[in-house]
């Protein structure tokens, strides 16, 4: 059952195309009933899960390679597994309000929005690393055509090429990672890694798996510097942003860094990595959202910084593996369980706010911030949903998101006591630098709601007069905002249900096994610092938002972009140039550098393994004698080699050449090799005449002077092909290790095959099959020279020659 | 003997790369000739020189040279005489067609 709900989105997907045939129908409607469907299935598995029975369903894929679809239902992945369908369903009946039948391509849409639900569903409840991975990247995948999906924009294919490749890059590095886990503890199996937790920490390449493993978490989770491709995505169909780039896709990497806590956690390198990027990426995202004026760009920076806190709580969280089974252990656990709580609050204000967003731009057409205004009478129920939305987000009570971001500051406050780290007195910085983040996310909270919709109505730059939004579309950000409201009223609703096993799941084995984390979210907790510094924020967020327009160093961004987008485009204008420039360096189109290029490496290879070989001898005891006559032809042969490149005229070259191949048959005569050189003969008298056929009807020989740095690298190299052929000759003829089998040619040439002339029964008998390919050539040959002569593929010229 | 041949054999090889290495087409087609040379006298020399009859039996000869290497040649003189041919014949045909043997005016159009 586990496994039909990962391949269900995939079959449905599959028969999308189908409802074509009933054009009456929108695609959505059919498509709806698929995550309902698996959110109501999940429903039922919390009591189960709660009482610790984890479902745990197997099928063989790769069982050789130690690869099987093994799908594992914890606290961790019901809770994401939740998140999923239920804002998939809620997304689908946005959508089908959102997008218009008729000119739009749903049918894509929706193919490609299962298969990124199965995927993400995959990705969520796979145990086997390497499933794991195959899931993400097809999130990406799904996720690029997602953002592609208006894809003559031009903008939308940057923004989804920006966010495949660097998504892709992290997921890479993630697969790296899985795999050097592989390699220490021999499984792949995520469950079976964590019981052998013990014995890696100490491996070399634990450190190097770990870092690769959050290159990945952090790239799909935005995180500074990744987030870049977060906000160009904003390009997509309102709905996909709401649900891959608020609710779903971005938290993958936040669901790999909690499913491998326990594996991780205890390294101070994981605490520090994650709660430092977590934490700049919580402050730079709040800055920059407040200088937006694109909502949806405001609300991609708000995801950026949001993503950057539950990050930074996770590592806080992970401080709890450097005490296990104490008091200050379930203390510091308090942080996860504020992380769980926000994932789940941020999920529920953002996607209404997308929705919101989307709403605005439906109605208006348009989403900057300088034309809106004055919405608020004329919307009043989009209006209340942002507000409690908005609210949430900036944690102002009685809305969860107050509480998210009290159990956020308590974290905070507890981690200033972390002595295991003797870095104590800089821990003070991280409160500091999460209350501004904070007053940050107050200033653009507002800016999104009142900028929006109160102020003056600015009738003249819009195309169309705003009205409330039908039903259809207000419905599921309503039932959005409903979820906000009774989690802040009522938050234990969730923390036994859904939270408790999460963190169960997240400190897998740091209490005894009876023992649960103490879990009890309270709406009203005392006079407790963390108000204080709430009622700060909410008073220095008032200010900054009064004095907005007047605060230099707020200055929106008219135009430009910033440095970290520059270095990005730069680069890889950089990468394409330099990889041109390279290409261009070496590939010239000359094939006399790619013959200098192929002659030098065979020096420099074969001389250098020449060099550095051991036993090679020059055994001169048994070469053959000297005699006059041979050297006499030899050096012939030699001169008249020398004189080829010194010929004048074609002619002469030719003869030249002819008279090497002459004194070759003559040393094939000394050397007794009768057919051989009677081969030789025709051969190359035949050549001859051919070549003073054909090169009758060639130029002169250009006596054009070479430049001498034309000549030099050419002799040098052809010296050097000289010589190693040479070393090459005399190293092979100086060690032969074993006799030769030609006694067997020799006794039975005449018994065995009936020949008397040895070289003819090789060649036709013993190894006749040499004989029968070589005829082959030649045939070949021929047709090919026939074809050259006679097929003329040129127009107007016709016949042979 | 064998190491004049192998020196032979390094010159023979010397040259046919020069003459590879040029620009005309001509000198090309002659280089990969004389390469040729060199390999089939390579491999007659590296089989060893030793004095001995042709192998051709019938004679009462005490040793015969190798013969494996002879028909290995022989096979190499045929298939380079083919190819050569064709090159030949391809060289021409370019000449004719594109009006020069200059390599370097050989070059495939600018993209």
């Amino acid at each position: 059952m586990l496994h039909a709900t990962i391949w269900i989105p995939f079959l449905i997907a599959v028969l999308v195309p189908l409802t074509r045939r009933v054009p009456r129908l929108h695609a959505g409607w059919t498509v709806l009933a698929i995550p309902v469907a698996l959110f109501l299935y999940f429903l039922m598995q919390i009591q189960g899960v709660r009482a610790g029975e984890y479902t745990l369903s197997t099928i063989p894929w790769m069982p050789s390679l130690g690869i099987n679809i093994t799908l594992y239902l914890d606290g961790l992945g019901l809770l994401f597994a939740l998140l999923i369908t239920g804002m998939g369903a809620l997304v689908i009946l946005y959508s089908i309000y959102y997008l218009n039948k008729r000119t739009e391509s749903i049918h894509h849409f929706y193919i490609y929005l299962l298969m990124f639900m199965g995927a993400m569903l995959g990705v969520v409840l796979s145990d086997n690393l390497m499933v794991l991975y195959g899931f993400w990247e097809l999130t990406s995948i799904t996720s690029f055509l997602l953002i592609a999906f208006w894809h003559r924009r031009e903008r939308s294919r940057y923004g989804a090429l920006k966010s495949m490749l660097i998504t892709v890059f992290g997921g890479l590095a993630m697969f790296a990672g899985f795999n050097l886990l592989y390699v220490m503890s021999g499984s792949y199996s995520i469950r079976e890694i964590i019981t052998q937790v013990d014995g890696l920490t100490g491996e070399p390449l634990f450190i190097p798996a770990l870092l690769l493993i959050l290159l990945g978490a952090f790239t799909k989770s935005a995180q500074f510097p990744f987030h870049i491709w977060l906000p160009d995505a904003m390009e997509a169909p309102t709905p996909v942003s709401a649900y891959l780039h608020s609710a779903t896709m971005v938290k993958a990497g936040l669901y790999l860094v909690a499913r491998l806590s326990p594996v991780f956690a205890g390294q101070s390198e994981w605490f520090w990595l994650i709660s430092i990027v977590g934490l700049i990426t919580l402050l730079f995202g709040s800055f920059k959202a407040i200088k937006q004026t694109d909502l949806k760009a405001l609300l991609a920076y708000s995801t950026i910084s949001q993503l950057g806190l539950i990050m930074c709580l996770l590592g806080l969280g992970s401080a709890a593996a450097f005490f296990p089974g104490t008091e200050e252990s379930v203390l510091y656990a308090m942080a996860t369980t504020a992380a769980i709580f926000h994932l789940i609050n941020h999920a529920v204000f953002k996607g209404s706010l997308f929705m919101v967003v989307g709403i605005i731009d439906h109605e208006t057409n348009t989403r900057d911030l300088r034309k809106l205004g004055g919405l608020i009478s004329l919307m009043p129920v989009t209006f209340s949903v942002a507000l409690i939305g908005a609210f949430s987000m900036a944690g102002l009570p009685p809305f969860s998101g107050f509480l998210s971001k009290e159990m956020f500051f308590t974290a905070l406050l507890n981690i200033r006591d972390l002595n295991v780290l003797e870095v104590k007195s800089w821990l003070i910085l991280f409160p500091v630098i999460a209350w501004t983040a904070s007053v940050f996310t107050f200033v653009y909270s507002m800016i999104l709601v009142f900028k929006t919709f109160t102020g003056k109505l600015q009738k003249e730059k819009l195309d169309k007069v705003p009205h409330e939004a039908p039903l259809g579309l207000l419905l599921s950000p309503v039932l959005l905002v409903s979820l906000a409201v009774i989690f802040g009223f009522f938050p234990n609703l969730l923390s036994h249900s859904l939270i408790e096993p999460a963190v169960a799941s997240v400190h897998y084995g740091l209490l005894p096994p009876a023992e649960t984390f103490p879990v009890s979210i309270h709406f009203w907790h005392g006079w407790t610092p963390e108000i204080f510094m709430t009622l700060g924020v909410v008073a220095v967020g008032v200010i900054l938002y009064r004095g907005y327009s007047r605060l230099k160093f707020l200055e929106r961004e008219w135009k430009g972009r910033d440095s970290l987008n520059r270095l990005y485009d730069g680069s890889l204008v950089l990468m394409e140039r330099g990889s041109a420039r390279l290409t261009s360096l070496y590939m010239t189109g000359s094939n006399r550098h790619y013959l200098l290029y192929i002659f030098g490496f065979f020096i420099l290879a074969l001389g250098s393994a020449l060099l550095g070989a051991e036993g090679i001898t020059l055994g001169m005891s048994h070469y053959a004698p000297l005699s006059l006559y041979e050297t006499v032809v030899v050096a012939v042969m030699l001169l008249a080699a020398l004189a080829v490149p010194f010929a004048k005229s074609r002619v002469n070259a030719i003869l030249f050449t002819g008279a090497v191949g002459y004194m070759v048959t003559l040393l094939f005569v000394i050397f007794r090799a009768p057919d051989l050189a009677l081969t030789q003969m025709i051969v190359e008298t035949v050549s001859v005449i051919l070549f003073l056929m054909c090169f009758k009807y060639l130029p002169k020989l250009k006596t054009v002077k070479e430049r001498s740095g034309f000549r030099l690298p050419n002799l040098l190299i052809a010296v050097g092909v000289g010589l190693t052929m040479t070393v090459i000759a005399l190293a092979a003829m100086g060690s032969s290790p074993f006799p030769a089998i030609s006694e067997f040619f020799l006794k039975e040439s005449y018994s065995l095959a009936g020949g008397k002339n040895v070289v003819n029964v090789i060649l036709v008998d013993f190894r006749g099959f040499d004989t029968l390919f070589e005829i082959m050539v030649l045939a070949v040959a021929s047709l090919a020279i026939y074809g050259l002569v006679n097929l003329r593929m040129e127009p107007g010229v016709s016949g042979r020659i | 003997m064998e190491l004049i041949m192998a020196v032979a054999v390094g010159i023979l090889f010397t040259v046919g790369v020069y003459l590879i290495l040029s620009k005309s087409l001509l000198r090309i087609v002659l280089g990969t000739s004389l390469l040729t040379h060199g390999v089939h006298l390579l491999l007659l020399t590296m089989a060893g020189l030793k004095t001995g009859a042709a192998p051709v039996l019938g004679g009462q000869a005490e040793a015969y040279v190798d013969p494996l290497p002879q028909a290995l040649i022989l096979t190499s003189i045929v298939i380079s005489f083919g190819v050569t041919a064709f090159f030949f014949v391809l060289a021409y045909r370019a000449y004719q067609t594109l009006g020069t043997d200059e390599m370097d005016s050989l070059k495939g159009e600018e993209q």
